[in-house]
């Protein structure tokens, strides 16, 4: 019997750990993924004024804080009972246009893409964001620069400052655009479908073009078959900042829809005693452990998850590809809607989609009129008591919930964050990966390990925010030992 | 980036309990991080480059040039990476609040450790732990032991695990401040140019906000405070001279003011002016100072009581006048009751 060790002192927000146990033939008996970090958030908050959470919660993540933001300031709206004009739910989604665009982006040419443009098994030290630019040019890695650079700055202009924004308020925000300022929103919108379009056309030269890429895609090893949840707007579409909850089960059929302030009706967290992060499920089905199926209440809240739960996109291009994707991935169409692709590598895919509809959308708030509306920041006079926001973050469905005294004071305050959603899938996805490359006599290799990362880098982890930034490598070394726990052998990535 | 060793001066960065917009921060620095890239080799960096504990173990003491440390120390794991960085490093930085002065995450110092399990993970409104679990830091499941770090009772500072040469304030350090410690690094290295005395505050200014803040003040006096959604401030004009609470008297100075800008009142991430061991009550004599202006005859009981009077419409002082620097907040944990109030 041997016991691997997979430690990666990356640590997405901190850190992750992957313990894998041999059985005595040499197969896996089981693997866990172990989050060993807790900040405290849901009490630290407690006594401090509800309006300041934006400003508190944006600091759970510096990678998305504008989710964190966005889901505390809907929050706020519900806990003072002031609705937004048309006006200010325009002006935050533009924001969060710009938001998605930057984080996607990072995401498939930091994260996603190495693995797929320079291939699985090419050498780590070129499998990173620097090797994809020597791969596809330079003049691409500037267009990607050029991308975070002209969201980030819409951020910086709507929110106040590139990273942690402020201007979230209940029932309004804090700054209003111009006429000028609106045109310059509106350039860098159209440029942002324009490189969404071109990173589309990107990932169908690169991976749909390669027989190989397309076999490790359908593959078992990265296949599985839960419930998927996603915001939805009044059509079904896809909606990133606002609409109801749906959860379609594994063969596709609308399982609930509800609204944000029933979220725990229908999700509750399981807990382990060996890891800081809990395991959110699907209250009526049950948690039935790590697997698969409709009796299981798992679930998946990801890119390919919203799309899955989706009836299809609201803009006309991202409509277009998203149709091309079911249709080619072999998902059949009953009454109207493809059935859920179950792939979980076409997350990368189906975040492009995304990427695109982000950009389209941010280009039609751009274009409204109302956008420059002045009256964007009110005044509040309710007793508040109880509030619940959500949101689609890029990584899943995101709720804040405060309860508070009569005077604004927080007594209460849960959080279920994007990643967290996905924590039984991905440690299952890290499982399965595990089990189909390790068996009895098999050489772990080097190819072994960033495969087994694959497993749970398209679900683009922001516990990781370390394989979400930049080159996007977890380093990671593998230490088998044999029963009495001697060292018998070490590899790492890179060496 | 350069990976690896090719003779260059060699960077590390590494996050503790931190949220990763440190990182961040340092990529929207945009086309310099091609200049930094040409001048050093990575030897750690997490967020982007693939370097692993083993490697950092191996290399000589103080075969870091410069360490860019951010995040507080929150957990066993924190500190013993603050101590291996320290020793493997010639210059450490504190970069960002959590490592300066415990920013957001040191709020946990007015609540304890068990109350954080207590809500996390046996009494909300989604929990379903009809055992009581909570995580263990070693425990047996049927193939063996599994291990996750000691979660501390208090959140500290880096400064106060380790020692450290420079800190670079912010929440987080705003880009052009970070490229202008930079260049004074990179010249440093590549043409012997003095760095600043061990122990400096880097990449801000020996001035308050409000030096760098357009809001107009016309020294007027204030009756109360209120919270931002019950007024609409006057654009243009100083929102603390408006009642809003705004730490820009007791903040120091480098992010350009950009909240303040927004309507928003300053909540003091760039940490204390030089020499302010503590930035709270630095605040309330600023905030002093702004309720004596209406009318210099009243007498000095008179003035305090309506000080005390003014400064009861704020919620929540302490989480408000150390919400970035509660590490090193001389209230400590222990004089703290339930709700904060403390000040």
């Amino acid at each position: 019997m041997k016991r691997i060790t997979i430690d990666p002192i990356t640590r997405l927000e901190g850190h992750g750990k992957i313990e894998i146990f041999l059985d005595e033939e040499g197969n896996v008996a089981n693997a866990y993924l172990q989050i060993p970090e807790l900040r405290g958030f849901e009490q630290f908050c407690v006594g401090r004024p509800a309006e300041e959470m934006p400003r508190i919660t944006n600091r759970i993540c510096g990678v998305c804080p504008e989710a964190h933001h966005m889901a505390a300031t809907k929050a706020l709206d519900v806990l003072y009972d002031v609705e937004p004009s048309s006006a200010v739910k325009k002006l935050r989604e533009m924001f969060y246009e710009a938001f998605y665009c930057t984080d996607h982006t990072v995401h498939f040419y930091a994260l996603g893409g190495p693995d797929f443009v320079l291939g699985p098994d090419s050498p780590p030290a070129e499998r990173n964001i620097l090797g994809v630019i020597h791969k596809v040019g330079v003049d691409i890695g500037k267009q990607v620069i050029a991308c975070r650079q002209r969201n980030h700055h819409v951020i910086k202009m709507l929110g106040g400052r590139g990273i942690h924004p402020v201007a979230g308020l209940p029932g309004g925000w804090s700054r209003a655009i111009n006429e000028e300022e609106r045109q310059e929103i509106e350039g860098y919108a159209k440029e942002n479908v324009d490189f969404a379009l071109f990173s589309l056309q990107l990932f169908a030269d690169v991976v749909l073009a390669n027989q190989a890429y397309v076999d490790l895609i359908l593959s078992d090893a990265f296949t599985h078959q839960t419930y998927y949840m996603g915001t939805v707007d009044e059509n079904n579409h896809v909606n990133f900042y606002d609409g109801m909850i749906r959860v379609v089960d594994p063969e596709g059929s609308e399982f609930v829809k509800y609204e944000a302030k029933d979220y725990a009706q229908h999700v509750a967290e399981h807990v382990e005693p060996w890891t800081f992060l809990k395991f959110p499920y699907l209250k009526e089905v049950g948690w039935k452990g790590f697997v698969d199926g409709k009796d299981s209440g798992v679930y998946c809240a990801t890119p390919l998850s919203r799309l899955n739960a989706s009836d299809g996109m609201a803009t006309p291009k991202a409509q277009e590809h998203f149709e091309q994707m079911y249709e080619t991935l072999g998902s059949k169409k009953i009454n109207g809607r493809y059935t859920p692709v179950h792939y979980r590598l076409a997350t990368h895919w189906a975040r492009l989609i995304e990427l695109l509809y982000a950009a389209e959308r941010m280009l039609e708030l751009a274009s409204d009129p109302e956008i420059t509306d002045p009256n964007v920041r009110i005044v509040v006079t309710n007793t508040p008591t109880e509030g619940i926001g959500s949101v689609e973050a890029p990584r899943g469905t995101l709720t804040h919930h405060y309860q508070t005294d009569e005077n604004g004071i927080l007594t209460k305050v849960n959080l279920i964050v994007g990643t967290t959603n996905n924590y039984a899938p991905i440690a299952m996805s890290v499982k399965k990966a595990a089990q189909s490359l390790i068996t009895k006599g098999t050489v772990i290799s080097e190819g072994l390990l960033n495969t087994i990362e694959m497993g749970f880098r398209n679900y683009d982890p922001c516990m990781s925010c370390a394989t979400h930034s930049l080159p996007g490598q977890m380093p990671l070394e593998v230490t088998i030992r044999d029963v009495e726990g001697n060292e018998i052998e070490r590899l790492s990535q890179y060496i | 980036m350069n990976m690896g060793d090719n003779g260059k001066p060699k960077l590390a960065m590494y996050w503790a309990a931190s949220c990763g917009g440190c990182e961040i921060s340092v990529l929207n620095i945009h086309e310099h991080i091609l200049t930094v890239d040409s001048v050093f080799d990575v030897a750690f960096f997490p967020c982007i480059a693939d370097f692993k504990i083993e490697h950092v173990n191996n290399y000589n003491d103080g075969y870091i040039d410069v360490c860019l440390f951010n995040g507080a120390i929150r957990t066993s794991e924190n500190e013993e990476m603050a101590r291996l960085l320290r020793q493997k490093s010639k210059v450490l930085v504190a970069y960002g609040s959590c490592a300066y002065e415990g920013c957001i995450p040191a709020l946990s110092n007015l609540t304890t450790k068990e109350a954080t399990f207590n809500t996390v993970y046996l009494d909300n409104p989604s929990i379903d732990n009809p055992d009581g679990t909570i995580p263990q830091p070693t425990y047996q499941v049927p193939e063996g032991e599994l291990d996750i770090p000691v979660f501390y009772n208090t959140v500290k500072s880096l400064d106060q695990v380790v020692d450290v040469d420079y800190t670079i304030p912010g929440c987080p350090p705003e880009p052009p401040q970070i490229w202008a410690v930079l260049q004074v690094v990179v010249a440093a290295l590549t043409e012997g140019a003095e760095l600043p005395p061990p122990g400096s505050i880097v990449g801000a200014r020996t001035v308050a906000v409000c030096e760098e803040c357009p809001l107009e003040i016309h020294e007027k006096s204030i009756e109360r405070f209120y919270r931002p959604y019950e007024i609409n401030p006057e654009p243009g004009l100083c929102l603390l001279e408006q009642g809003l609470v705004c730490m820009g008297p007791a903040t120091a100075a480098g992010c350009g003011a950009l909240c303040p800008q927004v309507g928003m009142g300053c909540r003091g991430c760039y940490g204390p002016l030089p020499g302010v061991e503590d930035q709270g009550a630095k605040m309330l004599s600023a905030i002093a100072s702004v309720i004596g202006a209406g009318d210099p005859t009243m007498e000095e009981d008179e003035l305090e009581r309506k000080i005390e009077a003014v400064v009861d419409t704020i919620p929540d002082p302490a989480g408000t006048f150390y919400r970035f620097s509660m590490a090193h907040s001389l209230l400590h944990r222990a004089n703290l009751n339930g709700n904060g109030k403390g000040v």
